[in-house]
């Protein structure tokens, strides 16, 4: 083995198939164009928000699975999660979908810790098709996490808005013309005692910063060697705090300026979304749209995609707990 | 009533200026910052300073939050006056009853005709 | 790198809010409001024969009447975005933080989720309120009966 938490996966695991759906908000987004199902309703025409968080987890799975042509029977395993208490738009919707499933959560970083998982199932021929993906939507993770939709609260400029969406991929065992999952890293949990809700880009910068700075040393490679490294959700705020840790650690500051983050860029330069977008479905409907397709286009050989999480509840904040943070990462390559 | 319109403008913008100020500089969540504004009310009340506040600001002082605590003190003194220390207890809700009954009323009407839009930020 | 370093690090980046700005917005809308609620008793002053001290009731009903409206079509938060305590310290933010978690828990019915949850934010205000009242009011009844002070 190489670095803590650095895992190589010599079968090259490819991800054959993707599935994006979003929210109506999400049509102003820069990446709609290679969302794959955006819908008029958040709640999807359901009589609750969590339903229709369900229905758009189930969604995106099939799209994914007609992309690749392969049946629901043939999926050995569906690893999914998303921001709602115990998971339930994903347990619900592994019902729907009848294939073995475990439920993830790593907040936020569920996006690429649930790929991590089925990769290592496919790796260790456990799998022949496994699902994995995440989703968020903003109704529900709002009254959870923070008040009633409809309250009048006022936000700093570093808040964040969570995004609806859901973002699935199919992984099978290597194979050509598919973009491979060739490495991953499992995030530690990072807390330097930040505490504002409203803030949660400085909060996970760090734990961004550690995986990064893990994966590269486990790898043996440079940010250059990289033709894309895209963090999760840092939001506007959060990337440049990122930046500025890596610059510090000694990176080349020409490499470290190019890195992106979705939550930064998702919504463009509206003002009205403060410093960007977050949640799982972020990282997950630009990682498995985007990305994946600037690959399969060749555009793009090898990709490092970091999804940052922050793992509060409301209860630790109220009880003046700070904030822990993780990152989990998986580098793509396309041959 | 111009002139009482500007007076109930300037002080009822000050009272939320000073709200922002403690949710701003003293980093307050807007419940925080709403209970201390209404123990201040309250407070004042006791020294009998925010009745000449309304008589001089009128819904400057009367529409802030405030407003609320002084008139749960105002109850339970005007009460205590009477009865003596049974009205502290029973006197709180006599004058100010109308915006809690009214918050009920028109949120389970709310909650009846409306639905969360969290479409638009 | 530890907290502190990490902290300075991170104020560094991170934009402040600019407080003037907010207290002026909050002074504003605060201001309207006000306004707002000054027309109202008028109103009932001159219409429906309530005095100075009487309409004070009816204004705060009618205040958290538009705060239901406003709530319920989804303008109260952009308002609050804008204004800060300008809309959450008038009654109208009261009406908005029950109002809003009265609409938000429809879903979990209307006993045990409108009922249960309607004070989940603006309980506080109402706790606070009444024990505050209650330890003012009964110094001030000890004081009197002292006779070291007047009702």
């Amino acid at each position: 083995m190489m670095d803590q938490g650095v895992i190589y996966f010599p079968s090259k695991p490819a991800i054959i198939g993707s599935g994006v759906v979003a929210g109506p908000v999400e049509k102003n987004s820069v990446f709609a164009q290679d969302f794959d199902r955006l819908y008029d309703n958040e709640r999807a025409d359901e009589d609750s928000n969590e339903k229709g968080h369900q229905t758009m987890v189930e969604e995106a799975c099939q799209i994914a699975l007609k992309k690749a042509n392969i049946k629901q029977n043939d999926v050995d395993f569906l690893m999914s999660g998303d921001l709602v208490n115990q998971m339930t738009p994903s347990n619900f919707a592994a019902a729907t979908l009848q294939v073995p499933y475990i439920g993830l959560f790593s907040a936020c970083a569920t996006a690429v810790s649930s790929v991590i998982i089925a990769s290592l199932l496919t790796e260790l021929g456990g799998s022949r098709y496994a699902l994995a993906g995440a989703g968020s939507q903003h109704n529900s993770v709002e009254r959870q996490f923070r008040y009633p939709v409809e309250y009048g609260g006022q936000k700093p400029g570093t808040a964040q808005w969570t995004v609806t969406a859901a973002g699935y991929v199919l992984i099978a065992k290597g194979q050509m013309n598919s973009p491979a999952v060739e490495a991953a890293t499992i995030g530690k949990v990072i807390d330097l005692q930040q505490t504002d809700p409203f803030h949660m880009g400085a909060a996970m910068a760090p734990a961004a910063c550690d995986t990064i700075t893990r994966h590269l040393k486990g790898r043996g490679q440079k940010l250059a060697d990289y033709d894309l490294v895209m963090t999760g959700d840092l939001g506007k705020v959060g990337l440049p705090i990122l930046k500025e840790m890596l610059t510090k650690q000694g990176m080349a500051k020409q490499d470290v300026q190019k890195i992106r983050d979705a939550g930064a860029e998702y919504y463009g330069d509206d003002e009205a979304f403060l410093a960007g977008a977050s949640g799982a479905g972020c990282s997950a409907s630009v990682f498995y749209s985007y990305i994946l397709k600037q690959l399969n286009e060749k555009k793009i050989e090898r990709v490092l995609a970091v999804a940052t999480g922050a793992l509060l509840s409301p209860l630790t904040v109220q009880q003046n707990e700070s904030i822990p943070c993780t990152a989990h990462a998986i580098e793509i390559s396309m041959k | 009533m111009f002139v009482s319109i500007v007076i109930a403008f300037i002080v009822g913008g000050l009272i939320c200026v000073i709200g922002q100020l403690l949710m701003d500089v003293g980093k307050l969540t807007p419940a925080h910052t709403l209970s201390i504004l209404v123990v201040t009310g309250a407070i004042l009340d006791g020294f009998n300073l925010y009745e000449p506040l309304i008589d001089f600001a009128g819904a400057g002082a009367t529409i802030p939050i405030t407003s609320f605590g002084n008139s749960l003190t105002h109850g339970a003194i005007a009460e205590a006056e009477k009865h003596g220390w049974i009205g502290v207890l029973t006197g709180m809700f006599e004058v100010t009853s109308s915006g809690i009954s009214a918050a009920i009323l028109f949120g389970m009407i709310g909650a009846l005709i409306f639905r969360s839009k969290g479409q638009q930020p | 790198m530890d907290p502190k370093q990490y902290d300075n690090l991170q104020q560094s980046i991170s934009p402040k809010p600019s407080i003037l700005k907010n207290c002026l917005k909050a002074f504003l809308v605060g201001g309207i409001f006000c306004t707002v609620g000054q027309l109202i008793t008028y109103i009932y002053i001159s219409y429906f024969n309530f005095t100075e001290k009487t309409a004070g009731n009816p204004t705060v009903a009618t205040m958290i009447f538009i705060a239901m409206l406003l709530t319920g079509f989804g303008l109260y938060k952009k308002i609050g975005q804008f204004a800060g305590a300008g809309s959450a310290v008038p009654v109208t933010g009261f009406g908005n933080a029950v109002i809003s978690a009265a609409i938000e828990h429809k879903t979990e019915g209307f006993v045990l989720g409108v009922g249960g949850n309607i004070f989940k934010l603006a309980g506080s205000v109402i706790v606070f309120g009444v024990v505050s009242a209650f330890v003012v009011a009964l110094v001030k009844l000890i004081l009197v009966t002292m006779g070291v002070a007047n009702w």
